[in-house]
């Protein structure tokens, strides 16, 4: 292909810029001397010092993984049973308001997903904690989970499962010793999504959570609402670190899993020809 | 194996099929669809006095009365209401305005990108890729955010312009409808570019390279052959971009002004601040029903490409 290839290098060049350079610009900015954010003032890393002394950031910080371990994990659970329902169980009664039930939170507005829970929770007067924060996020992120071990699953070759059941394995030692191994990345995925989506949410968790359940988007949020600051900026940066880091990391791993995967089923189709 | 050892087996199998649907199914019922139809119900209930129980209440114990009871305390007031306050149906307008807006200005930002990576040398693609992903996981409130320190009058982008004296006096852009579109097409950039790329990069080249043989100039096979077999990606990323800005939150709260009416925040507003559950609820209710026409639309696209890759 030529020809166009001036003008793709340019808009490469100009969206890979327009997606990052928000990004570097904070990352900038957090090792600024001045409170003026804009103004730069000389290198200084007190932001940092000054976040991490901050017992409420902290506090919130703490808030947050354990919400985001917590949910993500019964997430993964729960969405890997929903995924394996929606693939193998075949015709239920209610199974079109089940797969319903799968996808519209996919496409629900926080907003209302935030409201309808906190009004469940206020009908059966639960208090609002850690705990309702938890089960909000679980039904949101189980649904994503969900559709990406499915998609893993529609692919998946059901003659091993029913080799090793004809082999005298029971249902469960099947999907422990042969399906799951298989599907191991697609839920890995599904976790790390999970994972990042409870971390990140502010609209749902603003709604559902409690006193003394404040989480780090809704500290973020309730300090950048009067403006820019710098202790912001400085948490930013972290948090961007922290994710490119995993990130690069996964992809790494899956890389190298994905050409050892392909270098055994060479190897396996020059054992079979 | 004896018969009925067989049957144990298959007694077990049925109760473990039970139990694996049941599990995911009762967890979504009480946490998606009960709360659903709690909002509902709220939204054709009476406020009484900002607290709950909201009239009416169901009182099961006096039977098929309580029933007729229950659904005749129930009313439309609250979406009367909606239509009498012009603040609810302007909101509606203007989130379906500044959605449709920014939707075709990340189409525009988003296809030549989505064009270029699939063009790019095939060991660059799975980098390009990651690097169109990656922000995606980077929390999106962080995001939204990095435009405050940009865009204020004070922000990068006024001190940069104002050096560079192509202008004399900052531009406001901060706390405008400019910078929702701006907050709106950064943050769902990504949504766009992936479905893009998907259907350009599984397009056959040969079609172009035919298209130019029977003397098409470059340009003109980009918009007979490129551009028609992308539709399907096209749209798939308009509805990603369109249907979750309707109901935007957190952009138009952050970078919009006071005068920017998008409807998530005035639900927000209603609940948080008015503590008006039932015109909360009601103006859930209506934004659920205005989304449910594009998501439909967005599932037939989404089945008609099923169909097409076989």
């Amino acid at each position: 292909m030529r020809g166009f290839s001036w003008f793709n290098v340019t808009s490469l060049t100009l969206g890979f810029a327009f997606l990052y350079l928000p990004m570097i610009l904070l990352v900038f900015y957090s090792f600024n001397e001045s409170r003026l954010v804009t103004v730069w003032a000389g290198f200084s890393t007190k932001w940092y010092g000054e976040l991490l002394r901050d017992a409420e950031f902290l506090d919130a910080a703490w808030v947050t993984l354990k919400v985001a371990v917590l949910s993500s994990t019964i997430a993964t659970v729960l969405g890997t049973m929903a995924a394996h329902v929606l693939i193998r169980a075949g015709r239920f009664p209610g199974r079109t308001l089940f797969s319903g039930m799968i996808y519209a939170p996919l496409v629900m507005p926080e907003v209302i997903t935030g409201l309808s829970l906190l009004l469940l929770f206020i009908g059966l007067n639960i208090d609002r904690g850690v705990f309702t924060v938890v089960l909000a996020h679980t039904t949101f992120s189980m649904c994503y989970v969900s559709v990406v071990v499915s998609s893993r699953l529609a692919t998946f070759d059901r003659a091993l499962e029913e080799a090793a059941l004809d082999l005298g394995a029971s249902p469960f030692q099947a999907f422990r010793l042969v399906t799951l191994p298989i599907i191991a990345p697609a839920v890995i995925s599904g976790w790390l999504l999970a994972f990042t989506l409870s971390l990140d949410d502010l609209v749902i968790a603003s709604f559902t959570t409690g006193p003394g359940a404040t989480t780090l988007p809704i500290k973020i949020f309730s300090a950048v609402r009067l403006g820019v600051s710098p202790q912001i900026n400085a948490l930013s940066t972290l948090m961007i670190a922290i994710v490119a880091v995993g990130v690069i990391t996964a992809s790494l791993i899956s890389k190298r899993g994905a050409i050892r995967q392909a270098r055994e089923e060479q190897a396996g189709l020059r054992a079979t020809g | 194996m004896s018969g009925d050892g067989l049957d144990t087996r298959h007694r077990g199998e049925a109760l473990r099929k039970a139990v694996l649907i049941a599990v995911p199914y009762l967890w979504l019922v009480a946490l998606f669809l009960v709360p659903f139809f709690i909002v509902l119900k709220i939204s054709l209930s009476d406020i009484a006095l900002a607290r709950p129980p909201y009239m009416p209440q169901l009182d099961l114990s006096a039977g098929l009365a309580g029933l007729r009871d229950f659904f005749a305390g129930l009313d439309f007031e609250n979406f009367v209401f909606l239509t009498e306050d012009s603040l609810y149906w302007k909101a509606y307008l203007s989130s379906l305005q500044i959605a449709a807006v920014s939707t075709i200005i990340t189409l525009l930002v988003g296809y030549p990108i989505a064009y270029g990576m699939a063009r790019a040398a095939p060991e660059w693609r799975p980098t390009l890729l990651m690097l169109v992903i990656l922000p995606f996981w980077t929390s999106f409130l962080i995001r939204v955010y990095s435009w405050m320190g940009i865009l204020s009058n004070e922000g990068t982008l006024n001190s940069v312009l104002l050096w560079l004296g192509v202008i004399d006096v900052p531009l406001q852009i901060m706390n405008t409808n400019i910078a929702v579109y701006i907050g709106v097409v950064y943050t769902y950039l990504p949504f766009m570019i992936l479905p893009i790329y998907a259907t350009l990069d599984k397009m056959d080249s040969s079609l172009l390279e035919a298209a130019e043989d029977l003397g098409c100039s470059r340009t003109e096979a980009f918009w007979l052959v490129t551009l028609p077999l992308s539709k399907g990606g096209i749209i798939a990323g308009c509805f990603l971009v369109f249907i979750p800005t309707i109901g935007e939150f957190v952009i138009p709260t952050l970078l919009g002004g006071s005068d920017t009416l998008m409807i998530g925040k005035v639900l927000w507003e209603e609940f948080f601040s008015n503590r008006d559950w039932p015109v909360a609820s009601a103006v859930a209710v209506v934004l659920l029903m205005i989304l449910i026409i594009p998501i439909v639309l967005f599932q037939r696209n989404e089945q008609k490409q099923r169909e097409a890759e076989g």
